[in-house]
């Protein structure tokens, strides 16, 4: 019996070690990232929400690409926190800044950068990944290749900054070397009694894929400060069952 | 008439082919060229003394030359060459007097009025400059007269004497060719024909006759050569240096007072670009030392500054390899390179000298280096209920918002950079809209709140006031939609303005 614990417990020491060793900062206790998502940081590894690494968030429509931003400016505003500062990079920025007070995101704190060319925001994603002294990137970018994700996984190793790119309309969808890939629409908000009209925010949060954790998906609603889940039970894909062979 | 000027013109009889041979001395001894290709043919551009004496000269095709001389040695002609050197050589004429100008393709003119004496009279003053050009290597020819004119005439064909005396400058100018008076060569062809050997053959004709048979342009010339009309040289501008210096009384041997010495220099300098609105890009700090020896760091800045604290700090790193020995005893702070910088420009790097902050602010300053200053926005709130004016651009990267941003008004993530057309069924007279279509697509409303109504600011802009109202449609994608005027006037129209997340 006391065998079986301990291999459990080695077992248990060389995840964390290889999880480590992939580019996840191991959290130590008290200085762990508050993201505010609620239950969907069961996904993850150690439960924590991955930071300095890069996310992938793809939408389609612009009525969804509203909802993923909506839920990167949440997760900015849980990283810039009182002093960081965050670039946004993007080449038809329609984010309207008043708004991000409602996602817990001081508008202030963001700098805007509006480039024309798409490659130019590849390349100033890149170099601002590099830059340690950001709480926070976002890149709005289309299309993104399996390599130029790679060099963006390896320049936030370095610095240990959070990326998050955000694919409006990817023309292909292939695998890249992003932490995290979602999928985020929009649902109809629930009806408060009393409260007539449109309530708050509510989206349909989609974990595709994620590294070293478990994908799902939820239906969440924002409430002014974090995620709330709404619907009873999550449902997260059930784990791959290796068959053995009788 | 402008009694009191006094002009020099420096003629360099073989600029382009002297400087080859100052660079290649074996090419002095043998006939050479320099060609450039023009209209299909190589053409000759310069010729050296011992080309010219075997008839080669400029204008003549290469392939005729050879047959000539068919050993000669042919180099490139490269178009910016003669001009600079002639501003390389104004440059250096400036010891001489403040007013130099180039003379293309192989001139100087220099205002010499009231230089002259310093050297001791003009007659020292020419044959300095024309021994010291000589000396350099170049042949040069110079000539002093009452005007740009006459001097560059004397320079080129005067043969008796080149100081032209105050007002002599008729008398001289009459013995030689119509050449001298720069016209044109249709003007110099016809002249020959007419065969006017010398000035005086035409200066006294009357003045229609000439206008008549030759232009205007000779008459112009005649008068500038002999003073009846003005004429002035476009000087060179030399660039302003950009250097303070510091003696001091005792040698300085410790560190404090030589970071003390920089701060000073730093201030007064930057002191100066603030006014000039320019900044260093390229920093030098020169000390020299009392045996003799100097010593000097430098910086470069990728974008031009005229910060003296952020200077400093560059200079700091470097400090410590300046080795002062027994003192120095004059402390220099040159700035080689500098940029034209505006107070905007400037402001938007000003950090509190955080880490952080430099470090981001060398971030943006790579970005904008590469796609320009106009891609960086930063926003603060603004006291309009505009939606548009509702936010205004920061300046600096430091600057904090004056107001609070509004948390009670609801605004969508997304605003269109101009609200778009839709079509709506709706309920009169302002109820919000049971359905829209946009882009072709319906989308059926089953939640709504509104109206809000933003009236414009009419003391900014004219037009009707909106009222605006936050859709959701059956799918759960919520809408930012406004109605401007009203149906009771018959133009009301819908528009899609944003998207809320």
């Amino acid at each position: 019996m006391e065998s079986a614990a301990i291999k459990k417990d080695i077992i248990q020491q060389l995840q964390k070690e290889i999880i480590s060793m992939q580019g996840h900062k191991a959290m130590v206790a008290g200085n762990r990232f508050e993201s505010g998502l609620g239950v969907i940081e069961n996904s993850f590894p150690n439960s924590v929400f991955p930071t300095g690494a890069v996310h992938e968030f793809l939408s389609d429509v612009q009525e969804n690409a509203v909802a993923s931003n909506a839920f990167i400016s949440a997760l900015l505003g849980r990283l810039a926190q009182e002093n960081g500062t965050c670039l946004w990079i993007g080449n038809k920025r329609t984010i309207f800044p008043p708004a991000l007070k409602l996602f817990g995101l001081q508008p202030n704190k963001i700098v805007f950068i509006d480039l024309k060319k798409e490659k130019d925001v590849l390349w100033a994603v890149e170099e601002a990944l590099k830059c340690a002294s950001l709480s926070a990137v976002v890149g709005e970018l289309s299309n993104l290749t399996f390599m130029e994700s790679r060099r963006l996984q390896l320049a936030v190793e370095e610095s240990h900054v959070t990326g998050f790119i955000h694919r409006y309309n990817p023309k292909n969808i292939e695998n890249l070397a992003c932490v995290s890939r979602w999928k985020i629409k929009t649902l109809p908000s629930i009806q408060v009694k009393g409260l007539p009209g449109v309530n708050r925010p509510c989206w349909n949060v989609e974990l595709l894929k994620v590294r070293n954790g478990t994908p799902g998906s939820w239906q969440v609603e924002w409430s002014n400060t974090c995620l709330k889940q709404v619907v009873a039970k999550p449902t997260m894909l059930p784990k791959i069952k290796i068959l053995k062979a009788v | 008439m402008n009694t009191d000027k006094r002009y020099m013109a420096i003629w360099f009889r073989h600029l382009l082919t002297d400087r080859l041979v100052r660079r290649e001395p074996e090419l002095g001894n043998i006939p050479f060229v320099l060609a450039a290709p023009e209209r299909g043919r190589v053409m000759i551009k310069a010729a050296n003394p011992h080309a010219r004496s075997i008839g080669i000269d400029l204008g003549m095709v290469v392939a005729d030359c050879r047959a000539i001389y068919p050993n000669l040695e042919v180099r490139n002609y490269e178009p910016e060459e003669a001009e600079i050197l002639l501003t390389g050589f104004a440059e250096w004429c400036i010891r001489y007097t403040p007013v130099t100008a180039i003379d293309l393709p192989d001139g100087l003119i220099i205002d010499i009025s009231g230089c002259t004496h310093l050297w001791g009279g003009e007659r020292a003053y020419l044959k300095e400059i024309v021994m010291k050009l000589r000396n350099h290597g170049y042949d040069v020819r110079a000539a002093i007269a009452d005007t740009v004119g006459s001097a560059w005439a004397v320079s080129r064909f005067g043969q008796i004497s080149p100081i032209i005396k105050h007002a002599e400058q008729s008398i001289m100018l009459a013995l030689l060719p119509p050449t001298a008076l720069r016209l044109e060569s249709n003007v110099l062809e016809r002249m020959e024909k007419l065969g006017f050997q010398q000035i005086k053959d035409f200066m006294d004709m009357p003045r229609s006759v000439l206008r008549r048979r030759f232009g205007k342009m000779l008459l112009q010339r005649l008068d500038q050569a002999l003073g009846i009309e003005n004429e002035t040289v476009q000087p060179i501008k030399i660039a302003p240096v950009y250097q303070e210096r510091l003696p001091s009384l005792e040698p300085i041997k410790n560190l404090k007072g030589i970071e003390i010495a920089l701060h000073r220099l730093l201030e007064t300098l930057c002191l100066r670009f603030l006014k000039e609105g320019k900044g260093l890009k390229k920093g030098l700090f020169i000390c020299h030392r009392i045996d003799g020896n100097v010593q000097h760091i430098e910086i470069g800045t990728n974008r031009a500054s005229r910060n003296a604290t952020h200077l400093f700090k560059l200079f700091e790193l470097d400090i410590c390899n300046i080795e002062p020995d027994l003192g120095i005893e004059l402390f220099v702070l040159e700035a080689p390179v500098v940029e034209d910088l505006s107070t905007a420009q400037e402001a938007i790097w000003k950090t509190s000298g955080g880490k952080d902050d430099r470090e981001l602010a060398e971030l943006l300053d790579r970005i904008t280096s590469k796609v320009g200053m106009d891609a960086i926005h930063r926003y603060l709130p603004d006291e309009h209920h505009w939606p548009e004016r509702s936010i205004k651009l920061a300046t600096t990267l430091g600057e904090e918002p004056s107001t609070a941003w509004r948390k009670d008004i609801s605004r969508p993530l997304h605003l269109l950079p101009r609200p778009e057309a839709i079509e709506v069924m709706v309920q009169l007279p302002d109820y919000p809209p049971i359905q829209f279509s946009y882009k072709g697509e319906l989308h059926k409303v089953k939640k709504a709140d509104g109206p809000e109504r933003i009236e414009r600011e009419w003391w900014l802009e004219n037009g009707g006031h909106r009222d605006y109202y936050c859709l959701e449609s059956e799918k759960g994608a919520r809408y930012w939609i406004f109605r401007e005027g009203h149906y009771e006037s018959g133009l009301a129209k819908w528009y899609l303005h944003g998207f809320f997340a």
